[in-house]
């Protein structure tokens, strides 16, 4: 209900010209930060599965980084339309921004010791500068950066080291050290637990599901088969209950969503709003890979949500705004076409 | 700007592409092993969902079934054995934490639904999406609860077991284990514990072997049909071929003596002038010793092979739940590589040596000789019903083998009557029946404390039944005097009823 509020607010907000946005980068730069970095501040932060993404206030209970997101991707398109010409030249002057954000992603990685955000801002920050620059070698170097920071990270921080180690080998042949509970058990019935359930949810919805409202979501003992179920799992509920018919489905209809995107993007008329179209696009299929392929176990696990269909107000709220946005791009090409 | 963004977009494709795939892997390829898999929650909860067949015994009689019940708004199926401990070495168990033990490990496949042709798999399906309950099919079996229950009676919490079975399809009717358990007790709290306190006479035994198919007994003298199957199959002796009895074999250089004469203390029955016919009336040791000694051990262990020894029998229960018979050193199954030499083969001809045997196999030979040389496959499971009431499986009797001809298996016929009608099985001598049957008192050790056994069949011309009973560690226990009796109870039950 917020959701189709703050929708309709932003259209109507914004239906002259979008494009006032630009002027105000530099605040939404600001805010993406703020928002990114909200989380660690005392009294209104709080740590769940390990990661600190989350606050609490006023009784609510918000993911500020999703609409961090939006707010970065409102950012890097307005900059990068400003500073292409002079980033393409590649002198070592400009590598400053870059280097800036890389800094930024990684430490975001390191303060809430959330591998998939910190993956997300830095492919959007990627594929943008790429779009902008069209220097493939940026991009190239950019994220051997990030994969050498991310493979420091992993020894340096025991929490991503745990996530990689437990997407590696989820299933121990003895019992490991358990952190949870400070016993000896086997990774699948501690570290990996989550992950490990949620395979099994999937594999259990076979071709054809068990059914909406069918599938196995608590144990015989009572308590649930997956934690966090409705948020970060919501993808292996999914695929139990509508099996491989409705996960792909699923799939190919947000194919169909960013394939959508791009088209509006393409159509545009200046750089702006085709940076700005491409920016919200990729970063919605990227978030969707990053959260699917982290269930999937194509990459390792990171807590965040999947848009549209995780239960959560805040990232309902931000895939509102990323429609908000690409309907005004579109609506803005549209009307220059006819005119 | 344009080029840039067609191939993010593709590259966007991709990643979404990637997560189809992997969905396909986990939900096909990789589904049958994470299904598997001890820890699977998931599949833990949709096991309780299914609606488990029934298990019933061949006059309909139940020996499992599942009842529902709501649990945190799940319908999960709980098991139920009402027999108290008839059949529970043969139907098993199945827990709700996915653990199965018998019949219900082995069938488990039927019993789940799970194991259907494309009709079913189609049903089930659609059952699935609807949100129907699955059901699973039901087992019938070939066993008679009366006969079980005669058989269980008669051990009287004696170590020990008794299989009696059709000896022309194998159908076993009995397969009672003693000491027993009740299935129920396993998921009550520390049921392994109370079903540990559960004991024979002979003590250590536990409850949860099958002594039937798993429990390992020297034969003593009822493998003398082996050695007699060895001896006249390859024509080396007739029934008729005459020895000369002095109440002992010198075997490696010392008398090996028969058994102790009941009418003179300390001294030992001595026939003098028998024929192999009489040998085995009277199980005389001697003689069989000497018979060994010239036919020799590997001949013997040869036809204990041909009658199945050396593999466990193709029991429907799981493989881990039998024993195969044969020699055994040192705790393993032993064939050893020159017999005549690594064998003494005096008292191997009479039981004893390193020879072990289940009672299973035992019946076995009794079944072939009744079917004239023709080795019977064994069989639990009569046919397997759907929910639906449509026949999913039915089982065809199978012969396993020829180990003996029909001429050896006429004479041996002839010479297990003498025994019932005039030698040491007279206990189950059967009023207008002629019952064919061999003893075995075997030594374990023990001074004066033997494992009785008794093997037979009847009627001796058209055999119905073949029944083999053992009993552990009898004080004074003959075969004939302990074993026999019992093996009498079983056959008159069948015939009579």
């Amino acid at each position: 209900m917020i959701g189709v509020a703050v929708f309709a607010a932003t259209l109507l907000w914004l239906r002259g010209d979008f494009r006032v946005l630009e002027r105000y980068k530099y605040v939404f730069g600001v805010t993406a930060l703020f928002l990114l970095f909200l989380p660690l501040a005392p009294g209104i932060g709080e740590t769940v599965n390990g990661s600190r993404l989350w606050i609490h206030f006023a009784g609510l209970q918000f993911q500020p980084g999703e609409l961090g997101k939006i707010a970065l991707i409102v950012f890097l398109a307005a900059y990068l339309r400003e500073k292409r010409e002079v980033l393409a030249q590649g002198r070592l002057k400009d590598w400053g921004p870059l280097l800036a954000i890389w800094g930024g992603a990684m430490l975001v990685l390191v303060a809430t010791d959330d591998l998939g955000s910190a993956l997300l801002y830095y492919g959007i920050f990627l594929a943008l500068l790429y779009v902008a620059t069209a220097r493939a070698a940026f991009v190239a170097a950019a994220l051997a950066l990030f994969v050498a920071g991310s493979v420091l990270v992993t020894y340096l921080v025991s929490h991503v080291h745990e996530r990689v180690t437990d997407w590696l080998s989820p299933w121990s042949s003895h019992p490991v050290f358990c952190p949870l509970t400070g016993h000896m058990a086997y990774r699948q019935d501690c570290q990996s637990y989550q992950l490990v359930q949620s395979l099994y949810s999937i594999a259990h919805g076979g071709f054809g599901g068990t059914g909406l409202g069918h599938g196995i979501v608590t144990t015989a003992a009572g308590g649930p088969v997956v934690p966090d179920l409705n948020t970060d799992f919501i993808y292996s509920a999914l695929a139990q209950e509508l099996g491989l018919i409705g996960a792909a489905a699923l799939l190919l209809l947000y194919m169909a969503f960013v394939l959508r995107g791009f088209r509006i993007a393409l159509s545009a008329s200046d750089g702006f709003s085709k940076l700005l179209a491409a920016g919200l696009s990729f970063g919605f299929a990227f978030q969707t890979f990053v959260i699917v392929g982290g269930i999937t176990r194509v990459i390792p696990l990171t807590g965040i949500t999947l848009p549209f269909v995780s239960y959560g107000g805040s990232s309902i709220l931000s895939n509102f705004l990323l429609v908000a946005g690409l309907l005004l791009v579109s609506h803005r090409a549209n009307r220059e076409k006819a005119a | 700007m344009n080029r840039q963004l067609l191939r993010l977009s593709v590259l966007s494709m991709v990643l979404l592409a990637v997560l189809i795939g992997a969905t396909t892997y986990w939900q096909s390829w990789a589904g049958a092993d994470l299904a598997n898999r001890q820890d699977n929650a998931v599949e833990a909860v949709a096991q309780l969902q299914i609606h488990r067949g029934r298990i019933l015994a061949s006059n309909g009689q139940v020996l499992a079934w599942s009842t529902p019940h709501r649990k945190k708004g799940l319908t999960i199926y709980s098991r139920h054995y009402p027999t108290n401990g008839l059949f529970s070495q043969i139907v098993g168990y199945a827990t709700s934490g996915d653990n199965q033990v018998g019949l219900e490990q082995s069938y488990d496949d039927y019993l789940t639904g799970a194991n259907t042709n494309l009709s079913n798999v189609l049903q089930s399906t659609l059952d699935r999406l609807g949100g129907e309950t699955v059901h699973g099919d039901d087992v019938y079996l070939t066993v008679k609860p009366a006969l079980q229950a005669l058989a269980l009676h008669d051990l009287a919490g004696r170590c020990g077991a008794v299989v009696a079975m059709n000896p022309k399809t194998g159908a076993i009717y009995a397969m009672a284990s003693s000491p027993t358990y009740n299935q129920n007790l396993i998921e009550q709290p520390s049921g392994f514990g109370k079903i540990k306190h559960v004991k024979g006479s002979c003590g250590d035994a536990s409850a949860l072997v099958d002594n039937a198919t798993a429990g390992l007994y020297p034969p003593g003298s009822t493998f003398k049909l082996v050695t007699a199957s060895a001896a006249l199959d390859t024509g080396i002796y007739k029934p008729t071929s005459p020895f000369y009895d002095p109440g002992y074999c010198i075997d490696y250089g010392k008398p090996v003596y028969n058994a102790s004469a009941p009418d003179s203390p300390g001294g030992h029955e001595a026939y003098g002038n028998v024929d192999l016919s009489e040998a085995l009336e009277h199980s005389i040791n001697a003689v069989f010793c000497k018979v060994g000694e010239h036919i020799g051990a590997a001949r013997i262990l040869e036809y204990a092979k041909r009658y199945g020894f050396y593999a466990p029998p193709p029991l429907d229960l799981p493989p881990d739940e039998s024993q195969a018979s044969g020699l055994y050193n040192h705790g393993k199954l032993w064939y050893p590589k020159d017999p005549d030499t690594q064998v003494d083969s005096g008292r191997l001809a009479f039981g004893q040596e390193r020879m072990l045997v289940t009672p299973l196999q035992m019946a076995l030979v009794a079944s072939t000789i009744a079917d004239g040389g023709a080795e019977p496959k064994p069989y639990l499971v009569q046919k397997i019903v759907a929910h639906d009431g449509s026949t999913v499986a039915k089982t065809s009797p199978q012969v396993l083998g020829h180990p003996i001809k029909p001429s050896t298996a006429a004479e041996l016929n002839q010479m297990m009557q003498l025994v019932v009608q005039g030698g040491t099985g007279t206990n189950a001598q059967i009023p207008g029946v002629e019952v064919a049957g061999k003893t075995g008192t075997a030594e374990i050790g023990l001074g004066d404390v033997y494992d009785a056994w008794f093997v037979c069949f009847a009627p001796a011309n058209h055999p119905k039944i073949a029944v083999a009973v053992a009993v552990e560690k009898q004080p004074n226990g003959f075969g004939g005097s302990v074993a026999a009796p019992i093996a009498k109870d079983i056959l008159e039950k069948l015939l009579g009823g």
